[in-house]
């Protein structure tokens, strides 16, 4: 009996949460959008998501009133600082699509042994691809082994075993089928491979220089 | 404090925290916060363990399902974390900066006693004065949600008397690397 007036009195005297809504771009509550480096990003997301928000926060009387206590000229000082942030974020942004663009993907042939192989990958980290799950999968569609190790310059690198650089180079290629910068499209189970530029992968062939004299 | 933090480089390990344990923050947050245990119960239910994330500088932040909840630095007091507050505003007092400040704490600066002093800030009157060392979240002039979550480092009365220096060290805001991360 004690129980349920206890489970009852639970159901009465929580307090419930209040409901948030963010900005997607910016991910702040839409009322610091002002603040972040995406104000006029933010403004035609809000514009078309959430008209009444919008008319709240930036119609003539609401950006009046927002002055409050502060100077015009600190406002003024504030606009240019938003102005100069947002334009500096895009550069950043800009510059980290270029470098994508550049980042190549190396599949590596090494020679283990005469006829034994394995396959190193070198550089999917820099498509925002995550390695340990990448390795795993390698695993699992070759079922051999298939890990993530340092290579000499200590940068990580998938290791798989065999010789299966045809084999990856397919399936980061099916993984981006029809998609675009966005990544989209593409087979299902190869999605952790999104993103990846196929032009930007190369096969590549090591020999042990020793086995290649002979 | 979370101005940098990178999940990949800042986090040692993680482990679920002994039931024991459990106990013992649960009470210390129901002492800390201003929260009654049945809201607690329905943040994080008694049958739900929580797991600590222990990462760099004897930071630990406290995950329910992978959603951190609360964090805590050396044996300090816990904190919520900023979308933790965001539901249940309540739980910590509220002081409110001026709107001259709010680029400062976006930036992660300290709030000094004139950002809180001034004709846009607000501090609880003297019958409610805080001491130093409580953890505060700050409000914004104009502003409707929380901004930031930060710890006094004076009395309240003091900032009204000193007006001068650090009033309010600020542990996370909005837009830090801590708002970034939703799921550990």
């Amino acid at each position: 009996m004690a129980d349920i007036t206890t489970f009852t009195q639970i159901e009465k005297r929580a307090t419930p949460p209040v409901q948030m809504f963010y900005c997607s771009v910016c991910t702040f509550p839409p009322e610091y959008c002002e603040f972040g480096n995406s104000l006029s990003k933010c403004k035609e997301w809000l514009q078309t998501q959430r008209p009444d928000l919008y008319e709240k926060f930036y119609s003539e009387e609401a950006l009046k009133a927002k002055l409050g206590t502060i100077s015009q000229e600190a406002q003024s000082k504030l606009e240019e600082d938003t102005a100069k942030k947002e334009a500096k974020a895009e550069a950043k942004a800009d510059a980290a699509r270029k470098k994508k663009l550049a980042s190549q993907v190396v599949i590596k042939r090494i020679e283990r042994n005469k006829r034994k192989f394995v396959t190193s990958i070198r550089g999917l980290e820099a498509f925002g691809v995550d390695l340990k799950k990448a390795a795993k999968l390698f695993a699992q569609r070759f079922a051999t082994g298939g890990s993530v190790t340092k290579n000499a310059a200590g940068i990580d690198e998938i290791v798989v075993q065999g010789d299966v650089s045809q084999e990856i180079y397919d399936m980061i290629a099916e993984a981006n089928e029809g998609g675009g910068e966005d990544g989209k499209g593409g087979k299902k189970g190869v999605d952790i491979l999104k993103g990846v530029l196929i032009d930007n992968v190369d096969i590549v062939e090591e020999k042990r220089k020793k086995d290649s004299e002979q | 404090m979370f101005k940098k933090f990178q999940p990949s480089t800042d986090v040692a390990g993680q482990t679920p925290v002994k039931s024991s344990v459990q106990r013992g923050i649960r009470s210390t947050i129901l002492s800390l916060w201003n929260i009654d245990a049945e809201t607690l119960e329905e943040i994080w239910p008694k049958k739900e363990s929580i797991v600590n994330v222990k990462c760099r500088d004897h930071l630990s932040i406290y995950a329910l399902h992978g959603e951190p909840l609360f964090f805590q630095h050396f044996d300090g007091p816990y904190f919520p974390t900023l979308r933790l507050l965001h539901k249940y505003p309540f739980i910590l007092p509220h002081v409110r900066i001026d709107r001259g400040a709010i680029r400062f704490l976006l930036a992660g600066a300290h709030m000094m006693c004139p950002g809180l002093t001034s004709a846009g800030g607000w501090l609880p009157p003297a019958d409610a004065a805080l001491p130093t060392g409580t953890p505060v979240a700050f409000e914004a002039e104009g502003k409707e949600f929380i901004v930031g979550i930060g710890i006094t480092k004076l009395g309240t009365e003091e900032m009204k008397t000193v007006n001068k220096g650090v009033a309010v060290e600020s542990i996370t805001y909005v837009g830090d690397d801590l708002w970034a991360i939703q799921k550990l």
